[in-house]
């Protein structure tokens, strides 16, 4: 009798199969990793002005954009596909199987990641080429956008996980999660510059991960003598590490308690 | 020991009482179907017994694992047994090959995946998207998932719903190899020919309780019930139930003094007995 296969190494496999499975929907591929870079296009063109010495709005608008992908592509797109599998049964017939839940969680988190990749490679490559981007050149720098990126990942992934037992059916879903993700966008200065908001929209933002991404982004995109036109005059990003890691422990709980396989 | 073993299993639904005090033990090796009507408490039984649904009361033992417990032995309980659900689906953007081979991979020992394509008839379909594949075509599929993993216990639900008659006859070919290899299968059924073909056993479930359980041929008394001999005097057609229809053709032989004019004689079917016993009388 050979053993179970592991759950990590089933993880990878589920992995590879998301990744294949997400390339041949060819609408949610070109939605999920072009929107941000058509955003860039539009936002990039209308908004040609520099908002500080040195900063213009595209450079401010990347880093917003990378923060918000990390949203889109895990927290937007598993809390709205999730409820889609669980009304075709899918998710039923896997939980008949001896596939693990974490399995199946940690083939969502390398889905995520694999779109992520693709995705800040295009907005950075467009956004040097066309639109006159910065890349930062200090290595910290490039180590906070890394454990920001990753951190940024692992909770939106947890959170979209957990958000899916939220939306009743898989055709609403959409209806449910996308006007959270909108505001939260809004509120959290991706489109908007943040310190322009009034604080109450502040406030209610920095509630929730999106505004912490979005300002660890430009503290990496940004140069740091923009750091003193932020709210609390500092990037603020060891507040950014906590908040990010209570939210991700948030999102694993429910995940691991709550997920729902089936319907009912 | 016995693959499923279950005593006063109940189950309510809020006001509800869908499972009424379920007693059942089905052996190793067996092929067992269940039957019952709509709402009868069938799949809340089977679904207690796969483990995706918690009881309220009685005690339930599946290839000797209470199927409600989530410990490390739930993985090693499922990685022995095979489900076919009764309607499953996914976004179809895998091949049939493709999601065949990726669910093998679940499994400590699974069957050859070649192998498994080719008994549910698919081999021409291998390489073909899921979505592009009919309705049969896809319940097939969903029955070679149910068996990849090589299971000791198959759990099948309404398996040949939207199949045509050819490919339930090689179904139920296929159901029978794997009895022969010694697979226990738990079967629900609309079909009665269904179960007349492959189940050892029957159970009829009828508003949460189980009616009786007995072979295909015993079922209601079937085997002793009033044989109907028919058959056409002039212009009208004669019937008479009878214990010994044989007596009855003779004394008809003689009668007619030799063919006996559209001569039938029929015992009551399954379905007959079934439908009586769930109290439906033929229109």
């Amino acid at each position: 009798m050979n053993k179970i296969p592991s759950t990590i190494s089933l993880g990878i496999r589920r992995g590879g199969l998301e990744i294949r499975q997400f390339s041949r929907q060819r609408e949610s591929v070109v939605f999920t990793l072009l929107f941000p870079v058509i955003l860039l296009v539009i936002f990039g063109s209308v908004f040609t002005d520099t908002i500080a010495p040195n900063v213009t709005f595209s450079q401010y608008f990347v880093a917003g954009m990378i923060a918000s992908g990390l949203v889109n592509t895990g927290f937007q797109a598993l809390a709205i596909t999730i409820p889609l599998e669980r009304d075709f049964g899918a998710l039923k017939r896997l939980r008949g199987t001896p596939m693990p839940a974490s399995s199946y969680f940690i083939g969502k988190a390398i889905l995520v990641s694999v779109s992520m990749v693709i995705q800040i490679l295009m907005l950075l490559g467009f956004g040097t080429i066309f639109f006159g981007v910065d890349m930062p050149t200090d290595i910290n720098k490039w180590i906070t956008f890394t454990w920001l990126t990753l951190l940024g990942s692992a909770c939106s992934t947890a959170l979209g996980i957990a958000f899916s037992i939220v939306p009743k059916s898989g055709r609403g879903a959409s209806a449910v999660v996308s006007p959270i993700v909108i505001i939260l966008q809004f509120f959290s200065g991706v489109f908007l510059i943040y310190t322009q908001l009034p604080s109450w929209m502040q406030q209610f933002a920095a509630l929730f991960p999106l505004k912490w991404l979005t300002q660890g982004m430009r503290s990496v995109f940004l140069p740091d003598s923009f750091a003193t036109q932020e709210v609390a005059k500092s990037w603020e990003n060891g507040k950014t590490f906590l908040i990010l890691l209570v939210w991700l422990v948030v999102g694993i709980f429910f995940s691991v308690r709550k997920f729902k396989w089936d319907r009912d | 020991m016995n693959a499923i073993e279950v005593k006063g299993l109940h189950k309510s639904y809020g006001a509800v009482q869908a499972v009424r005090g379920i007693d059942l033990s089905i052996a190793t090796g067996e092929i067992f179907a269940l039957l019952g009507p709509n709402g009868a408490g069938k799949t809340t039984t089977v679904e207690i017994l796969e483990g995706f649904r918690s009881r309220d009361s009685g005690d339930v033992s599946v290839l000797g694992f209470d199927p409600h417990d989530e410990g490390a032995g739930a993985r090693e309980w499922r990685n022995r047994i095979g489900i076919v659900l009764q309607s499953t689906s996914d976004s179809g953007d895998l091949s049939v090959g493709e999601t065949i081979e990726h669910f093998s991979g679940y499994y400590s020992n699974p069957r050859n995946v070649e192998e498994v394509i080719n008994s549910v008839g698919l081999d021409e379909k291998a390489g073909s998207l899921i979505r592009k594949l009919s309705g049969g075509q896809r319940r097939r599929l969903d029955v070679a998932l149910g068996i990849i993993g090589n299971p000791e216990l198959l759990f099948l639900d309404e398996p040949t719903t939207g199949f045509d008659p050819e490919a339930r006859r090689s179904f139920w070919a296929l159901i029978q190899k794997l009895r022969s290899d010694g697979t226990t299968i738990l079967l629900t059924t609309h079909y009665l020919d269904e179960a007349e073909a492959l189940a050892d056993r029957v159970g009829v479930i009828n508003e949460g309780k189980i009616i009786e359980i007995s072979t295909p041929i015993e079922l209601g008394g079937r085997s002793t019930a009033q044989a109907l001999v028919s058959w056409r005097e002039g212009s009208h057609t004669k019937s008479l139930a009878t214990d010994n229809p044989t007596a009855v053709v003779n004394k008809l032989t003689t009668q007619f003094n030799g063919e006996i004019p559209e001569l039938t004689v029929t015992r009551p079917s399954l379905e007959d007995i079934y439908l009586k016993m769930i109290g439906v009388t033929h229109e």
